[in-house]
This record gives C-alpha cells, sequence and structure tokens, in this order.
C-alpha cells in the first residue's frame, strides 16, 4: 500500500507532522513505513509557464522554438515534444533546475536555436513511466487551463508530495485504503476524522427497472449492488484525480476507470464499471464459472475457468471474473455512455483461487482476499457516483439494485480491566483503555467498574477475543510506556543435555585439531543422495513433492558428497588444502512412498584435501593421507572414551578406493566409514586426492563411554621388549597387534608398532613388522623368566597364528 | 735456581698471555706444571741443596706454580666466556621468520551463533531443544494457529513431501511438540536452534534453507513486561551492554499481542546511518505472548497459564554481529570465509 501523504490530509490533519513524523507514528503503532519515496527535493525551479508562440526549428524537423511566458519574464525554449501548443499551460524547468534523472538544466543553443529552461515531461519530473497517463506518455505535460503564469508547478502535479510504502502485516488488512490509514491515525493522534463526501443527485428513472441481479452463489457472494449512471462522458480525469492514482501508483486511464480505482484506494472496496450497452442483457447473475467455460478479459486474453472461479455472467455468458478482471466485451470505452456499477463481496478464498490460476493479481484481488469492509461496500459505490456525477457528467438513476446474503457478523468483545493489565503488566484504569477505543472509533460500553464491552466494527475483523483487545490497549498505550519486568515464576537450572554437550565437545575436538566446521544444504540430487551410503537400515529417498529445481529435489542421506561438493568450490578458487568437517542430520526412509516422517539420523563426516600440516620455509610438507584422517578417528573414540573395542575393517565401500577404505566399529556395532574417495569419482569432480570419514552419531552416542577411573600409577619397574617379525604381505597388522595382546596375557600392558618394512632384502611377498612390548606387573617387579615366557608365547601364538618368524 | 723459577715464571705468564685457545693454554698447563715440566723438574732438583736452601726454594717453586695455575685458570675462563660469547653469536636467529602454524579449525559462524544465544538462555533457566526438520503439517502449522486454509500456508512457499508432511518452515513446531509432553503443566522454558527451509530463489538476502532460534516461556503470571525484561536482558548480553531495545506492534499467528524487536544500531549507536536505514534502529526479533489458542491446543488451560514466545534468524545475526553481506556465504563453505571466524 502506497499512502500519499497529501491525500492523507484530506481525512485528518497532520499538517503540523512531516511524512517522516507520519511514518514514526505509524510504525511505532504497527503499521510499518517501509520507506517514504519522494519525487524530488531537487526541483527547485519549475514553474507554470503559458505558450505563447510557437514556429518550427529552422534547423531541426522535430524541434519547436517556443516563446513561453513565465510571468516574470517570456523565454525562448526549444522544445522536442509533438504535443506543445501555442495557448498550453506548461511546467517549465528554468536554468539552474536539477532534474530527478540527475540531469541540470541550463541555458544553452540548441542548432542554432537560444533555449533558455526546459518544458517537462512526467517521465523528466520522476513520474515512474508506467504511470504517466497514455496522453502524455509521448510528450511533455499539459497544466489546466486556469493555473497562473508564474506559479509553482509542483503541488499542481503533486510532486511536492511524499508517499509512504506500507509494510502491512496480514491482520492490518483495514489499512489498505486511505480511510482506513486515517482512522488509525486519528487513534493514534486522538485527532478527529473527515470522512469523504458521499452525497450525489439522481434522475427520476428506478436503476431497479432497468437492471436484475441474481446471486446464484451467495457464499461466495454475499452481497451484489448495481448501480446504473446514464449520460456518462468518458474523457480524461482532471488533473487532481491524476495526480491522486499516480500517487497511489495507479495509471490514469480514463474518468470512468479513474473513479473506481480512486475509491478502491479511498475505501478499499474494490469496484468495477461495464458498459451497460455492450453488457449483453439487463440482468446480472452471479454463479460459479462452468469447467472450460471461457472469457475474454480486459487484457485481450482468452481465459479458460473452472468450477472453482466465480463469474459475473449477463445470465449468458461471463462478463467478468469475480474480483479479478473484467472482460473485453463490457468495457468501458470512449464510446460508452451508461455505466453499470457494480460494489460487492466476493468470498477471499473464490478471488484467491481465481486470481492463482489465472495469474491476474491486482489491486481489487489483493483486498478481496484480505478481506473488505461489508459494511462499507455501499457508501463506497455512493462515493463512486458522486464522483462519475461531478467530472464525467453522469446522470445518476435512483436507487441501488441488490442481492443481499450478508450475515450479522457483528462481534462484541468482553474485556477485564485486570485480566489485560496482569497479560500486559500495566496498572491501567477502565477509563484509560475505553478511551483508546473512544480514539479509534470503536464504540465501548461500561459493563460495571472492572469489565468493558467492545464492539468492533465490520473494518476491523482482526478484533476477534481478549487478547485481541489487549493488544489494541498496549499499542496505543505505547509498547514503550510498558514496563521492563523480570518473570516472578518457577525457577529452573539451565542446562546442556549431555548429548548436546557431546556434540559441543566434538566440534571442539575436531576443531583443535584443524578442521573447519562447513554447513550445507540438506536438499540434493537423486545423484547424489545415493553415494558413500552405508547404513544397515532402510534409506529409501525422501523427495519434494515440488521441488525448485533437480540439484535440490531430496534430502541428503550422506553428508559427504555434500563435504566434497565444498571441496570442489575450494578448489576452483586456488584453495587446495582444506579440511572440513559438518553435523548434521541425513534422512532415511523405510518407505518409498512417505507416509511418516523418515528417521533423520544425526552424522558426522569430514573430508581433507592437500597439505595436512607445512612448514613452508622449513620446506616440510605433508599431504593428507589415510592415516591421518584415521589419527583423527581414533583421537575422536578418545575424546569420546570409545577406544575399547574401536576397530577398522578393511572394506570396499561405494564411492571409496576399494583399497584404501574401511568400515568402523565401535563395541561391536558399524558407526561409519572411512577411505580415500574413489579416484574415478576424484576424477569426475576434477578433485584433488580426498580422504574422508563418516560416523553415525546417532548410535555413537547411545554407547557407553568407558568410565573416566584413575588408575593408579605403577610403583614397580616395566619391561620392554622390541620384536621384529616377518610375515606375509597380507597379514593386517592389526590382527598381529591383537594375537600379540592376546597372546602376551595380563602382564603386557601395552603393544606399539613401530616400524613397517617391506622392499629390499626382504623375501617378494612378505613385509617386516616391528613391535614394542612393555610388560609390567602392578604388585612386584617382574623376573626375567616371566617377561621371557609371556615373550615365547607371543612368538609362538605369532608363528602358529600367521605364520610369522622373526626377522634376522 | 731462585732466578731460574722467576724466568719460568715470566716465560709461563707470558705463554699464558699469548695463549688464544683453550687447547693452547692446556699446553701450556701441562708444559709449565706437568709432571715433566720445569717447575716440577726444579723440585726434583732441590735434594742437592743446602737444608736452608730448601724451604726457600720450596716456597718459591710453590709460589710460581700458584701464580701460573692462577693465572691460566682466569685465562681458561675468560676463553671459555668468549667461546660462549662467539658460541651465542652464531646461534642468533631470525626471529622475524614466521612461526610453525598450529592445526586450528572454527565453529561456523552459525553456529557461534547458536551457541552464544544458547548460553545467555541456559543462564537465565532455559533449556535446549530439539527436533525433526522434516515436520507434520499439523505441528508446522495448524498447532500454531495456522488453519488448513490460511493463506501463509501456501504451497508455493514450503517444501511439502507429501500431504501431511513438509520441511519445517520455522522451528516453532518444536514448541509446540515440548508443550504437548508437558501435559498442560508448566514451567516451559525453552530454546529451539535449527535448520528450516522455504521455497525461496538463493540471492544476497534469501535463502531456501536458513536456522532459527525460537523461545519459549509458559508459566503462572507470565506478562509482557517479563517478555521485555527478558529480551532486554538477552540484548544487552549478547550485542553489548550500551544497547536498547524497543518494541513494535506486529502480527503473528500464533502470539497476541505480537511484537517486532528492534535495538538501536551497533554502527552509529541510534543516530542514524546507512546501516539502520537511518533510523537508528535494526530490527532483531519477532515475538509476542502465546495466543491462548496455541496454550490450548498444547494442553495448556490459557485460563491458568500464559507465556511468551521469541524467535531470531540465525544468518541476520551473524550479518549483524560480522557485517556479512551475502546470505549465500553461509552455505558455500568457502575456507576464506569460515576461517574469518576462528575465535569466533
Ligand atoms: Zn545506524
Amino acid at each position: 500500500m502506497l499512502v500519499s501523504y497529501n491525500w492523507l490530509k484530506e481525512y485528518i490533519d497532520v499538517s503540523d507532522l512531516s511524512p517522516e513524523e507520519v511514518a514514526e507514528k505509524l510504525t511505532r503503532g504497527g503499521v510499518e513505513v517501509d520507506a517514504i519515496h519522494r519525487y524530488q527535493e531537487t526541483i527547485n525551479g519549475l514553474v507554470v509557464g503559458e505558450v505563447v508562440e510557437t514556429k518550427p526549428h529552422p534547423e531541426a524537423e522535430k524541434l519547436t522554438v517556443c516563446q513561453v511566458d513565465l510571468g516574470t519574464e517570456n523565454a525562448q525554449i526549444v522544445c522536442g515534444a509533438q504535443n506543445v501548443s501555442e495557448g498550453s499551460k506548461v511546467a517549465v524547468a528554468i536554468a539552474g533546475t536539477e532534474l530527478p534523472n540527475g540531469m541540470k538544466i541550463e541555458a544553452t543553443t540548441l542548432r542554432g536555436e537560444e533555449s533558455n529552461g526546459m518544458i517537462c515531461s512526467l517521465d523528466e519530473l520522476g513520474v515512474q513511466e508506467k504511470l504517466v497517463p497514455k496522453e502524455y506518455a509521448e510528450g511533455i505535460v499539459i497544466l489546466p487551463a486556469d493555473s497562473s503564469v508564474g506559479d509553482d508547478a509542483l503541488p499542481i502535479l503533486n510532486l511536492d508530495d511524499a508517499i509512504l510504502e506500507l509494510d502491512l502485516t496480514p491482520n492490518r488488512a483495514d489499512c489498505l485504503s486511505m480511510v482506513g490509514i486515517a482512522y488509525e491515525m486519528a487513534g493514534l493522534l486522538d485527532r478527529s476524522l473527515q470522512l469523504p463526501e458521499v452525497e450525489h443527485g439522481a434522475i427520476r428513472e428506478n436503476a431497479i427497472d432497468q437492471v436484475d441481479v441474481t446471486i446464484e452463489a451467495p457464499e461466495d457472494n454475499p452481497y451484489y449492488g448495481a448501480k446504473l449512471i446514464k449520460n456518462v462522458q468518458v474523457k480524461d480525469s482532471p488533473l487532481w484525480l491524476q495526480n491522486r492514482l499516480i500517487a497511489a501508483g495507479i495509471r490514469p486511464i480514463n474518468n470512468v476507470v479513474d473513479v473506481t480505482n480512486f475509491v478502491l484506494i479511498e475505501y478499499g472496496q474494490p469496484l468495477h464499471a461495464f458498459d451497460f450497452d455492450t453488457f449483453g442483457s439487463n440482468e446480472v447473475v452471479v454463479r460459479r464459472a462452468e469447467a472450460e467455460e471461457e472469457i475474454r478479459t480486459l487484457d485481450e486474453e482468452t481465459r479458460r475457468l473452472q468450477n472453482e472461479h466465480l463469474v459475473i455472467t449477463n445470465g449468458k455468458k461471463p462478463t467478468a471474473v469475480a474480483g479479478v478482471m473484467g472482460g473485453a466485451d463490457a468495457e468501458v470505452t470512449s464510446e460508452t455512455t451508461t455505466v453499470l456499477l457494480e460494489a460487492a463481496h466476493f468470498h477471499p478464498a473464490r478471488v484467491r483461487k481465481a486470481s492463482k490460476d489465472l495469474g491476474l493479481r491486482s489491486e481489487s484481488s489483493i483486498r478481496f482476499e484480505k478481506g473488505i469492509d461489508v459494511t462499507r461496500v455501499t457508501e463506497a459505490a455512493e462515493r463512486a457516483v458522486a464522483l462519475l456525477e461531478q467530472i464525467a457528467d453522469g446522470k445518476p438513476l435512483a436507487g441501488t439494485v441488490e442481492a443481499d446474503h450478508r450475515m450479522n457478523s457483528e462481534v462484541t468483545i468482553n474485556a477485564n480491566v485486570t485480566t489485560i493489565n496482569n497479560r500486559l503488566g500495566t496498572d491501567l484504569s477502565l477509563e484509560e483503555m475505553t478511551d483508546i477505543f473512544r480514539r479509534l472509533s470503536i464504540a465501548v460500553t461500561s459493563v460495571n467498574a472492572e469489565e468493558f464491552e467492545v464492539h468492533v466494527p465490520a473494518r476491523r475483523p482482526d478484533l476477534l477475543i481478549e487478547e485481541d483487545i489487549s493488544e489494541e490497549v498496549a499499542r496505543l498505550y505505547g509498547y514503550d510506556q510498558i514496563p521492563i519486568t523480570l518473570p516472578e515464576g518457577t525457577t529452573t537450572p539451565g542446562a546442556l543435555t549431555a548429548k548436546q554437550q557431546t556434540k559441543r565437545n566434538i566440534r571442539r575436538f575436531l576443531e583443535e585439531n584443524g578442521i573447519n566446521e562447513a554447513i550445507t544444504y540438506s536438499l540434493t540430487s537423486e545423484t547424489q543422495a545415493d553415494r558413500f551410503l552405508h547404513q544397515t537400515e532402510k534409506n529409501e529417498t525422501v523427495r519434494m513433492a515440488l521441488p525448485m529445481s533437480e540439484e535440490r529435489s531430496v534430502l541428503r542421506k550422506s553428508l559427504v558428497p555434500h563435504l566434497l561438493e565444498a571441496l570442489v568450490h575450494n578448489q576452483n578458487r586456488q584453495i587446495e588444502d582444506v579440511a572440513l568437517y559438518e553435523m548434521g542430520s541425513v534422512f532415511l526412509s523405510e518407505e518409498e512412498q512417505l507416509t511418516k516422517q523418515p528417521h533423520e539420523k544425526e552424522t558426522l563426516a569430514a573430508a581433507i584435501t592437500g597439505l595436512w600440516r607445512t612448514h613452508l620455509w622449513k620446506g616440510e610438507k605433508q599431504s593428507v593421507d589415510f592415516f591421518i584422517v584415521k589419527g583423527i578417528v581414533e583421537g575422536l573414540a578418545e575424546e569420546l572414551g570409545l577406544t575399547v573395542g574401536l576397530r577398522f575393517s578393511q572394506q570396499a565401500i561405494d564411492g571409496l578406493h576399494p583399497g584404501r577404505s574401511a568400515r568402523i566399529e565401535m563395541k561391536n556395532q558399524t558407526v561409519g566409514i572411512i577411505g580415500e574417495v574413489h579416484p574415478a569419482l576424484q576424477k569426475e569432480w576434477d578433485l584433488k586426492q580426498t580422504y574422508v570419514f563418516q560416523l553415525d552419531l546417532e548410535t555413537i552416542m547411545a554407547l557407553d563411554a568407558e568410565p573416566l577411573q584413575y588408575t593408579p600409577l605403577p610403583r614397580f619397574p616395566s619391561t620392554s621388549r622390541d620384536i621384529a617379525i616377518v610375515v606375509e604381505n597380507k597379514v593386517a597388522a592389526g590382527e598381529v597387534e591383537e594375537i600379540i595382546k592376546e597372546a602376551g596375557g595380563e602382564i603386557l600392558r601395552h603393544v606399539q608398532l613401530f616400524d613397517v618394512y617391506e622392499g629390499e632384502h626382504m623375501e617378494e611377498g612378505k613385509k617386516s613388522l616391528a613391535f614394542s612390548l612393555t610388560y609390567l606387573h602392578p604388585e612386584r617387579t617382574l623376573t626375567d623368566e616371566e617377561v621371557q615366557d609371556a615373550h615365547q608365547a607371543v612368538l609362538q601364538a605369532l608363528e602358529v597364528k600367521v605364520g610369522a618368524h622373526l626377522r634376522q | 735456581m731462585i732466578n731460574e723459577l722467576s724466568r719460568l715464571e715470566d716465560e709461563a705468564l707470558q705463554e699464558v698471555v699469548d695463549a688464544t685457545t683453550k687447547k693452547e693454554l692446556e699446553t701450556v698447563r701441562v708444559t709449565y706444571l706437568g709432571k715433566k715440566g720445569p717447575i716440577t723438574e726444579v723440585l726434583r732438583g732441590m735434594g742437592k741443596l743446602s737444608a736452608e736452601e730448601r724451604p726457600v726454594v720450596g716456597q718459591k717453586a710453590n709460589e710460581v706454580r700458584a701464580r701460573i695455575q692462577e693465572a691460566i685458570e682466569s685465562k681458561q675462563q675468560r676463553l671459555e666466556e668468549e667461546e660462549l660469547e662467539q658460541k651465542l653469536a652464531e646461534e642468533r636467529i631470525d626471529v622475524t621468520l614466521p612461526g610453525q602454524p598450529l592445526p586450528r579449525g572454527g565453529k561456523h559462524p552459525l553456529t557461534s551463533v547458536v551457541e552464544e544465544v544458547e548460553d545467555i538462555f541456559i543462564g537465565m533457566g532455559f533449556e535446549v531443544t530439539e527436533g525433526p526438520e522434516v515436520e507434520q503439517d499439523y505441528y508446522n502449522f495448524e498447532k500454531l494457529n495456522l488453519p488448513p486454509d490460511h493463506p501463509a500456508r501456501d504451497m508455493q512457499d514450503s517444501f511439502y513431501v507429501s500431504q501431511d508432511l513438509l520441511l519445517r518452515t520455522q522451528t516453532s513446531p518444536v514448541q509446540a511438540r515440548t508443550m504437548e509432553k508437558k501435559d498442560g503443566k508448566g514451567p516451559v522454558k525453552i530454546v529451539c536452534p535449527g535448520k528450516v527451509y522455504r521455497r525461496d530463489e538463493d540471492d544476497a538476502t534469501h535463502s531456501h534453507q536458513f536456522m532459527q532460534i525460537e523461545g519459549l516461556y509458559v508459566d503462572r503470571n507470565v506478562r509482557m513486561s517479563d517478555l521485555k525484561g527478558v529480551l532486554d536482558t538477552f540484548v544487552k548480553k549478547y550485542f553489548g551492554e550500551e544497547r536498547e531495545i524497543r518494541l513494535r506492534p506486529s502480527f503473528f499467528p500464533f502470539t497476541e499481542p505480537s511484537v517486532e524487536v528492534d535495538v538501536t544500531c551497533g554502527l552509529c549507536g541510534g543516530k542514524g546511518c546507512r546501516v539502520c536505514k537511518h533510523t537508528g534502529w535494526i530490527e532483531v526479533l519477532g515475538a509476542g505472548m502465546v495466543h491462548p489458542s496455541v496454550l490450548e491446543m498444547s494442553g495448556f488451560d490459557p485460563e491458568e497459564y500464559s507465556g511468551f514466545a521469541f524467535g531470531m534468524g540465525v544468518e541476520r545475526f551473524a550479518m549483524l554481529k560480522y557485517g556479512i553481506d551475502d546470505i549465500r556465504h553461509f552455505y558455500t563453505n568457502d575456507t576464506r570465509f569460515l576461517s574469518q571466524f576462528k575465535r569466533a
């Protein structure tokens, strides 16, 4: 809604307030003013001039040399417009004036002819091109003949106006009209209101004898009123009316259409004018459209309708889509003499449906959709008739032809002073509260010292319950006046849950180890969704019913592809060394056709590419590899107290390098995957060597962590023995380690692999593994024999189980 | 012999002076004080002397020996000092060379905002609750006073996955779910952070996925002035003690009265600048008193209980706090962007 400051002044005296002050009042009252537009503060020299003489420019066919009377002086001005003519009053920008488009007017010579100023078009004066009336679209603006030469032309063209652009909340449809804004301002300022003049004359003929109105769908159309105006002269509207429409963002068309639009903005009541002679009958029938029924609308488009649309017909065929757009057949044209004026109330849902299906949203449809004031329909029609009488020489027929199915829906709300004060934290009296409603022109009756009744006018359908009343009280009393207190109720300890704390610990751990947190979109493509899956449960894809694009059409089932996309983004910007992790949900459904919420599984993933550690000027560089990423997972397991039972088993996993990938287990449950991104995939994405892991946090957080319990420091010395064995290449170091631990018994406290070797001096297909074994007894110093026995047992087990022999 | 000792002394002391290295000095020591040195030699020849001469020469020899010893030791010390000085000079490094970078990642700025907001409300006795991102229409809309024909529920605005399921458009369903579990008994004090989704084209100010934090406080006798107090406390803790709040009437289907909360502009301190569109105020929160229908639908008696709710956009908070100008940065995960927030 665009509110003209000058127009508003017709209903309420705000001349002591600047547009900014009016905007501030409205905003603080809950009607937010988003912006204030002014045509131009710099136009300081626009005066009324009279073209006293014109002659063609001797050198240029398209130019006219004009002598213009500016009151104080005569000026020669060269003009390029076709519609400049002797005797016209025009708007002249004198030398030194700056126009809104930045053009500075100066005395100059145009192809040999002096030109001292410029005769302006509306466009040049800052009026949006789409709002300039057709008559002036191609040329200069012609001022009313009674304008005084030498006067300031800005007020005549309403260019001294300020336009307040409102950002209305959906409950305040009452502010979609000038009268509604005036009511609001009157309440906020406690000032009186001047409503428009709606009195008009009538000829002796009765409208009811000329036309019938029938509503076949009363639920969709509770009220329809028709007025007839004869002898209408269709022409351009007077400048004052054009100015009002331009300020409201509506292009002036002709006086009849302009009047309906003017009343639309003034009252918020959409009206429609039909040419009664081309209407096609003398009956108006409102009904649902038949399926596939067609209508040619005002914009010359043929529209196909459905049964959910409401139409105005002449008894045979549609002449308008109710509340949305009129038909071309009964359009008001320059030939029109008798106007059938429709003032109706159509159901919001009907108008919304048609407006949406036909892709037609207009000032009218918007107001019907939000709900109009059903008690003001007739008043608005009277106002339009009065204006048509005044500016189109119309002769109104007596009376309104009506079909009325309106229910009496008067709302009365009981309000209690104490309840409202308790709710707001205020201490207002009954008088203070009821006075607020007087200011808003809302009737109130006091029931007793505590209670009052609010009789809600139809223009305020947002007031329904006592809480709405308390809001009106708070709003007009001023939100600023409400005290600042702290709740006095039950005190509660606030804290994170254990899981929330664990998640924070995981984040901190990863960040402290050099990995940045990423947040990616949950929506992805079908192809991406099926990559890097490792869940053992069913994982059907969750698809959007109405995706915005294929790329974002389904919910993710793995975080890995999203992190890889982020790596690609970075690589494309020459950032080669990237380590990212993300913690978030993946979405797994049991069903192909979703009937219940999918399983949202809390998941953690990381992707690392490029150099992991560097010391550039020392020339130390370490590229990420499997064991760096594995180390992170091991560290994380330690952080979570889940090192016992942590196992990495070699396994080919979809999307990962088959020889460099593993399944991660904790306490015999599969909890994730780790590995190098499959080289084929790296190639496809143009990605450098990248390692990833993904962990199922939901499962992990459900595992019991090892208790954090102190173990006494050893009081007796430990004994260390190294052992180097040769085994088949395919024997896993992890397996060897487990054999050692098992065979070493109680006193073997620690096993540490410290060397892996294959190659020269090593038998083909074999490798050497070297471990350091630490033996310790908590109660006493171990004897050589004890250690020797344990060590022997280890060697034996290794020989038996994996065919190991000591390295020579 | 006495003369001989004096000569040896002069000779030795001269050699000590002439010695420039510890090795030369050691040679001097061995030469004069060693077992085969001339002084030992002199002492050995004392047997030939008379009983009167012997002590005199013996004493002289010991004195000479001691003086040479002393000279060597002091020279030794000086040489060692010089040697150390030289070593230190050689060991000098360029301290302006860059240090070894520590492995250090950072939280995503959105997570920083969420954690900071959570912590402030935890300090005020709130708990943090989370809920599903694929939500039932019923919880996302109906329970929040948005009946099925409400215009705000346009199919075009939400990602539906079935007739009754959609990607939540707000975190408020978590509030509805939490209230439901409370069985009509207060207090409820929660903040609910999370991802939400709307069918918006991504641009500098819109994102089809974004984050919200909503809060709810339901108890007996909760007043609008309490809402004002809690939000004032929060804003001062989050944005700074010098900040003020301003409440403006607004509209949300699930609150009545509803408010829009502005905070004084941090850049101009309220005088007006480009950031605050010359108003001195920046909109940061939506809030209001919980609508009685919402309380009732979640099992709370609106006659007995009242409450307030509030919601904020995490991206907006991060953008305001760090001066970020494009919402898309939060989701492209450019490390040049992320790395700027390590200490956040
Ligand atoms: Zn500012």
